[in-house]
């Protein structure tokens, strides 16, 4: 199996005239953790967007594992490993916290409707599977108290973890994390940052992460991609990012920090 | 032995249950409430399929009326046209076609939810109320099942049984769904369509099935109502129909099974209840507070009667609330 | 080619009527989503209101213009309050509910208006009076274009004039159009919202109620569910125009008004209802957002 996971090549979107992402390039090997930085409406989101089907680029190629990805809906690139979570946070608020998870599984059940109305033997399998795992995957996150509350009444910082969590239900192979510690206080971010290790070495799996908490940024990610309007104007280590002129003047005002 | 227990154990059952009560029923009650209830049993089928897509997948379908006349035609067709094709038994035959009358309906069922790949909300809305007024129309001008004359002599196969028996198939089926993978799939499409994507919920695939399994239960019903009345008529299926399941599934709560069996028992029995109001003003107010009815429910209780809760539920928490106190 | 003629002219003065109330169905769209069911039987309540005003007036059979206008100015007049009570007693006390429940709502007051109109107005048809006499003003070959549709199509495209010009030009148009666009930063701009929805209420309905004196010179026969049909056109009208746009909803009347007017010359009567709907559902697998609508992507 070759080591790159995903690989884009001259990615661009416009909407009407406006040239949103141009020229995005980004190699992403297995195991990685990378983190996509800029200032507002740089095109990050976008870059996700992409990434994950919901839009499609006006120009270029993404591909994951391999195989372009052009045409293919969100949900089965989901299938194929690529999972992610939302800027805003996006949970199925008035299920269930278990409902939540057992929704991201659906894609390791293969039984049949009339399975589900007669309930089969390989029906009844697959729902105490999932409904195993996902008490694990709970239980690993501190939420299994919390598996028959409404997600959308959970403290703003679980429903950010819940997210994730669900995310890491699909099986995924990449995770695109969309500012996982927005809203989130200085105690808050630093068990995140420790959450994003721990998931890491459990579970093997790579993560791209947008976000503008730049101590989080710096102190997790291996290499960090900086887009201003679009562009990428910078790509390297921590190091070579803070010290690079043009990201300075990008994020002028705001570096003091 | 267990497996088959599992699965066929209750139908079963029920089956035995809704014989006897056939058997019974005609010498308890009069033709008027014979009436009635088949009547409640329609429009529960109608109210707990359209709740499938309205309630639990978050589209919204005002035709309901349209897949309801596609089975009744269809089977009242068969019933006339081939009587008896399936051999002599008379029970087989309505079984058989009333299940070809919700093929077709989920048919058409299927050429609605195509549309609602691309349209949301209210656009939705108005094509599936097109398609119902079209589905209309074009019976109008169909003369092998009447046009405008309507379709008579549709021999009375529907009994207080196979009324039950369907009703139960329609709930017992949506339950189990709803208890599965597939129905959290279709929770997820109304609850965030572009999350369920990212997720892995082919959403528009889940939106079609709905559809078709929605249509398919309107046809069913279509057919006993058919098969019930002996004539039809395209102008039984206006949109006023549909709006009335609408009704229905709204009142009872969206997402609620149980409240929507509820409410189309409401809907159907409170005109009968203000009979006599219209009997000593000898003004027919019945449909003028069945209206006020519905906006003064919606104005204090707009939930529905159950909100997304089922009869169930409800009574769990009253014994939590008994238990407590 | 007269043929041809004469239903291009009898369709665009029956697309000019569709157009007046799929206006109100449109308006009322644009600032509150909502699907104002109950509009086509103030649309209703507007051509028994013209009725009995004739009556009352003693005018019912002399027609002359200050019949017309005295009568269309009174069925507005009605409709405009009757629009403004729905709106004030039905939708207001449900500005933060659902939007479900609104449009329950407004099929609760759609179903309240038909039946009581019949038990008010009776369920038999009535005879709308004759407020305006007919005559031909000028013929070419076959195809003749009458003092009725003249006026209505004037009438129509008049008021038409004066809508686009107090949504464009005055400051209530102004606040309208903030409102539509987002009701939530136009009350942090000062603007008394409800009243703003109220306003739309009251002009969507003096639309109707002006479309109801038209129809009912031209299509004499009145009863309590004659809204229904028509209603139901005129909103495919605003949808297929694109609902919330009012250039679309002039358009999309036009556009049923004159195919329906071919279908009824060149095909048969009986497909003329299901033919709206047909062209709505083509137009909406092209172009979702109907034909001057802007389809937006979900921001994610």
């Amino acid at each position: 199996m070759s080591d790159v996971l995903l690989q884009t090549k001259d990615v661009s979107i416009r909407f009407g005239g406006l040239v949103c992402v141009s020229k995005f390039n980004l190699t992403v090997t297995r195991g990685e953790l990378i983190g996509l930085i800029g200032p507002n409406g740089a095109g990050k989101t976008t870059v996700f967007n992409m990434l994950t089907g919901v839009y499609t680029p006006t120009s270029g190629d993404i591909r994951f594992l391999g195989e372009g990805t052009e045409g293919i809906p969100p949900c089965e690139l989901s299938k194929r490993g690529i999972s992610r979570t939302f800027q805003n946070i996006r949970l199925f608020k008035q299920l269930s916290v278990l409902d939540n998870i057992r929704i991201a599984a659906h894609q390791h059940t293969s039984y049949t409707l009339p399975e589900a109305v007669i309930l089969s033997n390989r029906m009844l399998l697959q729902e105490k599977h999932i409904l195993e795992k996902a008490f694990e995957l709970l239980k690993i996150f501190n939420l299994g108290e919390r598996a028959y509350e409404v997600a959308g009444c959970l403290p703003y910082g679980q429903q950010r973890r819940l997210e994730i969590l669900r995310a890491l239900a699909t099986d995924p192979q990449l995770v695109l994390l969309d500012e996982p510690a927005a809203g989130m206080n200085h105690k808050e971010t630093q068990a995140l940052m420790e959450t994003i290790g721990f998931i890491r070495a459990k579970f093997g799996i790579t993560i791209l992460l947008i976000e503008h908490d730049m101590k989080l940024v710096m102190g997790i990610c291996e290499r960090i991609l900086v887009l201003d309007h679009g562009i990428t104007i910078c790509e390297g280590d921590p190091k070579k990012v803070q010290s690079d002129p043009k990201v300075i003047e990008a994020y002028l005002g705001t570096s003091q920090d | 032995m267990h497996t088959i227990r599992r699965t066929f154990g209750l139908p079963l059952l029920m089956l035995v249950v809704f014989g006897v009560l056939d058997w019974f029923f005609p010498k308890m009650f009069d033709l008027y409430i014979q009436t009635l209830i088949i009547y409640c049993g329609i429009n529960m089928i109608l109210a707990v399929s359209l709740n499938l897509v309205n309630g639990f997948t978050g589209q919204f379908s005002i035709g309901h009326a349209g897949f309801m006349a596609v089975g009744a035609y269809i089977s009242a067709f068969l019933s006339v046209s081939f009587p008896n094709w399936a051999g002599p038994f008379i029970n087989l035959n309505f079984f058989l076609n009333t299940v070809i009358g919700g093929l077709f309906a989920a048919v058409a069922g299927y050429c609605v939810g195509l549309p609602s790949l691309r349209l949301k909300g209210d656009y939705l809305a108005i094509v599936t109320l097109g398609f119902g007024e079209i589905i209309r129309v074009l019976l109008l001008n169909v003369d092998a099942v009447g046009g405008a004359r309507g379709l008579y002599g549709i021999p009375k196969y529907s009994t207080l049984f196979w009324t039950l028996t369907w009703v139960f198939i329609c709930c017992f089926t949506i339950v189990r769904l709803m208890r599965s993978t597939h129905g959290r799939a279709f929770l997820a499409v109304r609850e965030d369509e572009i999350a369920a994507e990212a997720v892995g919920i082919p959403t528009t695939r889940y939106k079609v099935i709905a559809f078709v399994i929605s249509a398919f239960f309107a046809g069913i019903a279509g057919s006993i109502f058919a098969h019930f009345l002996s004539y039809l008529n395209p102008s039984i299926f206006t949109f006023l129909k549909s709006f009335d399941v609408v009704v229905m599934v709204v009142l009872g709560g969206m997402g609620s099974i149980s409240g929507s069996c509820v409410a189309a028992i409401l809907i159907t029995l409170l005109p009968e209840a203000l009979r006599p109001l219209q009997e000593i003003t000898k003004i027919d107010f019945r449909m003028i507070l069945y209206s006020l009815t519905l906006i003064v429910l919606m104005l204090t209780k707009p939930q529905g009667l159950f909100g997304s809760l089922e009869i169930s539920d409800l009574w769990k928490k009253y014994v939590r609330r008994s238990a407590s106190n | 080619m007269e043929e041809f003629l004469q239903h291009v002219i009898n369709g665009v003065s029956l697309g000019s009527i569709y157009a007046l109330i799929a206006l109100g169905y449109t308006m009322v769209y644009g600032i509150l989503q909502l699907i104002n069911f109950a509009h086509s039987d103030v649309y209703m309540v507007g051509a028994f209101v013209g009725f009995y005003a004739a009556r009352f007036l003693n005018i019912a059979d002399s027609p002359s213009y200050t019949s017309f206008f005295t009568i269309l100015l009174i069925a507005m007049a009605g409709c405009a309050l009757l629009g403004f009570s729905i709106e004030r007693f039905a939708y207001r006390p449900l500005r933060n509910a659902p939007r479900l429940n609104v449009l329950i709502t407004a099929i609760g007051v759609s179903l309240f208006l038909e039946y009581t109109g019949q038990v008010v107005f009776g369920a038999t048809p009535q005879l709308f009076p004759n407020i305006l006499e007919d005559s031909i003003i000028f013929s070419f070959g076959g195809a003749r274009v009458t003092k009725m549709d003249a006026t209505i199509l004037v009438t129509a495209v008049g008021l038409m004039i004066v809508l686009r010009h107090i949504i464009q030009n005055t400051l209530l148009g102004k606040a309208m159009r903030a409102t539509s666009f987002n009701r939530h930063w136009a009350s942090l701009m000062g603007i008394s919202v409800d009243r703003i929805i109220s306003m739309t209420f009251i002009i969507g309905s003096a639309l109707a109620g002006a479309g109801a004196v038209l129809v009912g010179m031209k299509y004499p026969k009145i009863e309590p569910l004659m809204g229904v049909m028509i209603g139901l056109k005129a909103f495919v009208a605003a949808v297929l125009g694109g609902i919330g746009n009012i250039p679309g909803a002039v358009l999309g009347g036009l556009v049923i008004g004159i195919a329906e007017e071919f279908v009824v010359g060149y095909i048969s009567s009986t497909y003329r209802d299901a033919l709206a709907f047909s062209i709505l559902i083509v137009i909406l697998l092209f172009r979702p957002a109907g034909l001057l609508g802007r389809f937006s992507v979900e921001k994610v």
